[in-house]
C-alpha cells in the first residue's frame, strides 16, 4: 500500500510528469485534435471522464485479481473495461447532446486506444494506490492531459497565419513545437516531491 | 501498372510496409512508444521486435478468425486478441531478459493500445487470407522496428555518444543531454521529418527542372 498523500500525487501526474509531454502518452490525439481549441477542451473533457470511471473499475479489478491469484488477466482485463466504458460514453453523449457527438466524430471510439488511459491505470496499480489516491491520479493525468492539448492547439491556431518554409510545414512543425513545450514542462521538474 | 495496383504479390504485401507506406515516417500510426523508448538503441530494438511479434501473430489469428467475428463486436475482439499476445511477449521479455523488461516498463503492456496493430488487424487482415496477412505484419513490424532504430541511433549517438552501449564519439565529446529527455523524442522525429521533406522536396524539384529542360 502506497501513503502519498493527494497533492503531490495530482501535481506529479499533472505537471511534473505530464503524460502527454514526459511519458509521451496519447500522442495520436495530441496530434490529431489539436487543431482547435474547442476540440482541443471537449476532447480533454472526455478522456478525463474514461480515465476517472476506468480508474475506479481497474482499482476493483486488480483487488479480485490478487485474490484469485490471476495477476496475468490484469492487462486483458484493464482494456475490456476501457472499451466498455468509451462504448456507454459514446451512447451517453449522443442521447444527451447529438451536437457534441458530431463534433467529437471519429475521435470519441478512437478514446479506446488512448494510451494515456491504459496507462493511467497501470501506473497507479504499479504504485499500489488505494481508491481515491487513484481518482486524484486520473484526476491529475486528465487535466495535464487537456493542458497539454489545448497549450498545442492555442500554438497551431497561431501557426495557422504565419508564413513558414514549404518543408516545415505538416507533421514535423507540430514536433518541434511538442519537443519546446516538453521542455517547458521540465521546468516543473522537483515540484510535489 | 494497374495490374500490380490490383493485383500485388506476396513481396508487394512485404516490402510496402517496410518503405512505401512505413507505419512511423509516413503513416504516424503507433508514435508513443516511437518516442518514448528510443533514448537507447537496445531499447529501441527491444520494443520494435516486440511490436513485429505481436503484429504477426495478431494478424494472422484474426485473419484465421474473419469468417467467425461478428461485425458489431469486431473491435473489442480485436483488442482482446492482441492484448493476449501483448501478455505473451511481457513475460517472455521478463524471461529472456530482465534488465530490457525493466528498461521498457509499463510500455511493453501499452503495445495493446499501439494503434498501428489494430489498424493492420482492422484495414487488412480481416479482409485478407493467413499468408497475405503474415506477410502484411512481418512488413510492418519490420518498418516500425526499423524506424525505432533509426530513432534510437541518432538519440543515443548524440545524447550519450555512444550506439548499443559501445562509445563511438571518445571521451571529449561533450553530450546533448536534451537529446535522452523526452524533448529529445520529439526533436529527433523532427529532424528525420525534415529530413524525408528535404529529400522529397529536392527530388521534386529536379524532376520539374528536367520536364522543363525537355519541353
Amino acid at each position: 500500500m502506497n501513503h502519498d498523500s493527494l497533492t503531490p500525487i495530482f501535481l506529479n501526474a499533472c505537471l511534473v510528469n505530464n503524460f502527454v509531454l514526459a511519458y509521451f502518452l496519447g500522442i495520436c490525439p495530441f496530434l490529431g485534435v489539436s487543431g482547435k481549441i474547442g476540440s482541443a477542451v471537449r476532447m480533454g473533457g472526455a478522456v478525463t471522464f474514461v480515465m476517472l470511471v476506468s480508474a475506479t473499475c481497474a482499482c476493483g479489478i486488480q483487488a479480485f485479481l490478487t485474490w484469485i491469484n490471476a495477476p496475468f488477466l490484469k492487462l486483458i482485463s484493464f482494456i475490456a473495461v476501457i472499451a466498455a466504458t468509451v462504448q456507454v460514453v459514446e451512447m451517453f453523449i449522443r442521447k444527451v447532446s447529438p451536437a457534441l457527438f458530431r463534433t467529437l466524430g471519429i475521435f470519441l471510439p478512437l478514446i479506446t486506444t488512448n494510451c494515456a488511459i491504459l496507462g493511467e491505470t497501470l501506473f497507479q496499480t504499479n504504485k499500489g494506490y488505494g481508491l481515491v489516491q487513484s481518482l486524484v491520479f486520473a484526476l491529475g493525468a486528465g487535466a495535464g492531459f487537456t493542458l497539454a492539448l489545448t497549450l498545442m492547439a492555442g500554438l497551431r491556431e497561431k501557426l495557422e497565419i504565419l508564413d513558414t518554409p514549404k518543408i516545415v510545414q505538416g507533421a514535423a512543425m507540430t514536433m518541434i513545437l511538442a519537443g519546446l513545450l516538453s521542455i517547458c514542462f521540465m521546468g516543473f521538474a522537483g515540484i510535489g516531491n | 501498372m494497374t495490374d500490380q495496383t490490383n493485383n500485388p504479390t506476396a513481396a508487394d504485401e512485404f516490402l510496402k510496409g517496410i518503405w512505401q507506406q512505413n507505419p512511423v515516417f509516413v503513416q504516424a500510426l503507433g508514435m508513443c512508444p516511437v518516442l518514448a523508448v528510443t533514448n537507447s538503441a537496445k531499447g529501441a530494438l527491444g520494443m520494435g521486435l516486440a511490436t513485429a511479434f505481436v503484429l504477426v501473430m495478431s494478424n494472422i489469428a484474426v485473419s484465421s478468425l474473419r469468417r467467425f467475428i461478428p461485425r458489431q463486436a469486431r473491435i473489442v475482439t480485436f483488442i482482446l486478441i492482441i492484448a493476449t499476445f501483448v501478455t505473451v511477449v511481457d513475460y517472455l521479455i521478463q524471461a529472456i531478459s530482465l534488465e530490457l523488461h525493466r528498461m521498457l516498463g509499463a510500455f511493453i503492456s501499452l503495445i495493446v493500445v499501439n494503434c498501428l496493430i489494430l489498424g493492420r488487424a482492422e484495414a487488412f487482415a480481416s479482409k485478407n487470407g493467413i499468408v497475405r496477412s503474415a506477410l502484411d505484419g512481418l512488413g510492418m513490424g519490420l518498418g516500425f522496428a526499423m524506424a525505432l532504430l533509426c530513432l534510437g541511433v541518432v538519440r543515443e549517438l548524440i545524447g550519450a555518444g555512444s550506439v548499443f552501449g559501445v562509445s563511438l564519439l571518445g571521451d571529449r565529446f561533450q553530450t546533448w543531454v536534451v537529446m535522452g529527455l523526452p524533448p529529445g523524442g520529439f526533436f529527433a522525429l523532427a529532424g528525420w521529418l525534415l529530413f524525408f521533406n528535404w529529400r522529397a522536396e529536392a527530388r521534386a524539384r529536379k524532376a520539374a527542372e528536367a520536364e522543363e529542360a525537355t519541353s
